[in-house]
């Protein structure tokens, strides 16, 4: 399978390697390592090639491009309310957070605005398709060190997020429910009561994991101080998310930022570590999933009457114009740069997902970390192909 | 196996090594996009158990494996890798394409870059349909597969008979040789 490209390419790792070797005296045959594209480890599809020297890493670098779908492309092929569909399918653990800010983008070129209940609603499937998101990443975590209980009771405790979606949606996983000015339906009956058990499910679970996984000394010693990313350095590569928050960049664009969904009718906290190694991150992530908890029960208990759609024509032509909104994803910041040309589908849509930023800084953040670690902080920094890739 | 290559399994035999294989299925998940996270709730998650139905999802390698399950999108990048890890199984070796991407491309039927079907690169014994199927269609499919299995000739598949793609029927004609689909998302 080696093609030419690939044989330019170890060609030039081999010699990058031999310029950076970072043990002279004890001088050791180079290894190139190649994890992936298939790979428990890379969740999904992601090819790592690092360069060993002995248990180090000299040089390592990501090969994304192996669930690249054209998106952007196609995007431009589709009518607005299609491209809905398409993007739910970027981040796929919480795709129905990929479709707010792309409905939002296209709300503010037509000028409309969606109803107070309809924003009411979106903010908690957001949230809950952030919980959803995140708590698969804590089982996985697991995982990746070697532990193995707490994907059981991810999948177990992420089913009842899931049935809560499907109940409102009609999909388990790619719910295509959000519409321009406003949703598609109502919330079915009981989902409110349901919501608040489910809540409070998941604030054990998210006990459980912190006894499990988080008091673990295995874990502890696996993960503290490894892959430390500084507080400029997260900056200067762009990274956003749980990612920076752990950093101890207080950034949250949920609460910096004005636009019309329901969190700034709640009071959460925008939760930060100082330390930046990879157990800041996974300790923010469990962490926020508390708050989303308890972000969807306040609104559950603010939630106003009234209609879930505004007046839109039935045949939806965005005027022309161009308009960026971003969200603060599971992953990150996730945003759409709209241009409209006054047709019924967008002339051109710029992407920006969290992952493809986050995972940027690999090369510098593996550079002299040990084999084992590498998978430790690649799960850590929690990336999706589907978000790298497009 | 000299009895199986010259094509002569006595009846007995057979149907006693197909019942073992069908219940001893080693399955290399093949995950690569959002599907993948469902056939990891039907393979790992306690809700749907697939251990239940002889079913062991976890192979070191392709080089164990008797099944694999390719679920999500096939890009033109992949394609080379999917075909070598085909080649790396043992036979007898079967293939679930799971989600519409696999099967036929789905909502990226026009992208550039994907691939319009897994089929266009190893044969597939069940198409599982839906974005993304319910775990419960991934496990019908396994369940098909199973049957089909159980009705093999281990002298024909030996010979190359069995396993040339064939045209997608409706699931109960699966003892016919024809290639399952299950039917609903
Ligand atoms: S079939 Fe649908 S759910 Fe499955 S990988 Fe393709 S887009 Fe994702």
């Amino acid at each position: 399978m080696t093609m030419l490209g690939d044989r330019q390419q170890l060609a030039y790792i081999a010699a990058q390697a031999a310029d950076a070797r970072v043990n002279v005296e004890l001088e050791t045959e180079g290894m190139t390592l190649n994890i992936g594209p298939q790979h428990p480890a890379t969740h999904g599809t992601l090819r790592i090639i690092a360069r060993l020297d002995g248990e180090q890493v000299v040089w390592a670098e990501p090969s994304a491009g192996y669930m690249h779908r054209g998106y952007e492309k196609l995007t431009e092929v589709r009518t607005f309310p299609q491209v809905t569909a398409l993007v739910n399918r970027i981040d796929w653990l919480g795709s129905f957070a990929n479709e707010v800010p792309f409905i939002l983008a296209a709300e503010k070129l037509m000028g409309v605005e969606a109803p107070s209940r309809a924003q009411h609603i979106r903010t908690i499937l957001f949230e809950l398709s952030r919980i959803a998101n995140v708590s698969l990443f804590l089982g996985d975590l697991g995982v990746q060190l070697g532990a193995v209980t707490p994907v059981f009771f991810a999948f177990r405790d992420r089913e009842y997020v899931l049935n809560l979606i499907e109940a409102a949606t009609g999909g388990r996983f790619h719910p295509n429910f959000d519409r321009i000015g406003g949703l598609k339906d109502d919330l079915p009956a009981g989902f409110i009561e349901e919501t608040r058990v489910v809540m409070k499910k998941l604030r054990t679970f998210c006990d459980q994991i912190e006894d499990l996984l988080f008091g673990n000394e295995i874990f502890q010693s696996r993960t503290r101080g490894i892959g430390v990313i500084p507080k400029d350095v997260a900056l200067q590569y762009g990274l956003s998310g749980a990612n920076l928050r752990a950093s101890g960049v207080d950034w949250d664009l949920r609460r910096d930022q004005d636009i019309p969904m329901a969190w700034n009718k709640t009071e959460f906290k925008v939760i930060t570590h100082p330390d930046g190694d990879s157990f800041a991150r996974c300790w923010v992530r469990l962490q926020e999933v508390r708050e989303s908890t308890k972000i969807v029960d306040q609104l559950l208990d603010t939630m106003p009457a009234g209609p879930v759609m505004a007046k839109v024509p039935k045949i939806i032509k965005v005027p022309e114009g161009e308009a960026w909104v971003s969200t603060e994803n599971p992953l990150g910041e996730m945003g759409y740069y709209v241009v409209s040309q006054g047709d019924q589908g967008p002339f051109r849509v710029k992407i920006r997902s969290a992952s493809f930023n986050n995972i940027s800084i690999v090369p510098w953040l593996l550079k002299g970390v040990y084999v084992p670690d590498i998978i430790t902080i690649l799960a850590s920094l929690y990336f999706i192909l589907g978000d790298i890739d497009r | 196996m000299g009895l199986v290559d010259r094509g002569r399994l006595p009846k007995p035999l057979t149907t006693l090594f197909n019942m073992g294989r069908s219940y001893s299925l080693w399955v290399y998940q093949w995950g690569l996009a959002c599907c993948a996270i469902e056939m990891g709730a039907a393979f790992g998650s306690p809700r749907y158990d697939v251990m239940r139905l002889g079913v062991i999802p976890l192979p070191a390698s392709p080089r164990q494996a008797d099944l694999v399950v390719i679920s999500g999108t096939v890009t033109d990048k992949m394609a080379p890798a999917i075909k070598r890890l085909y080649e790396q199984m043992p036979e007898p070796k079967y293939v679930i394409s799971m989600g519409s991407c696999a099967n036929c491309g789905g909502p990226y039927w026009d992208s550039y870059s994907v691939t319009k079907g897994v089929d266009q690169i190893i044969p597939v014994d069940v198409y599982v349909p839906g974005c993304p199927p319910r775990p419960e269609a991934l496990l019908e499919g396994i369940v098909l597969l199973q049957q089909r299995i159980k009705n093999e000739d281990m002298g024909a598949r030996w010979r190359g008979e069995g396993t040339k793609p064939m045209n997608i029927v409706d699931g109960e004609s699966a003892e016919k040789g024809g290639v399952p689909v299950v039917v609903h998302n």
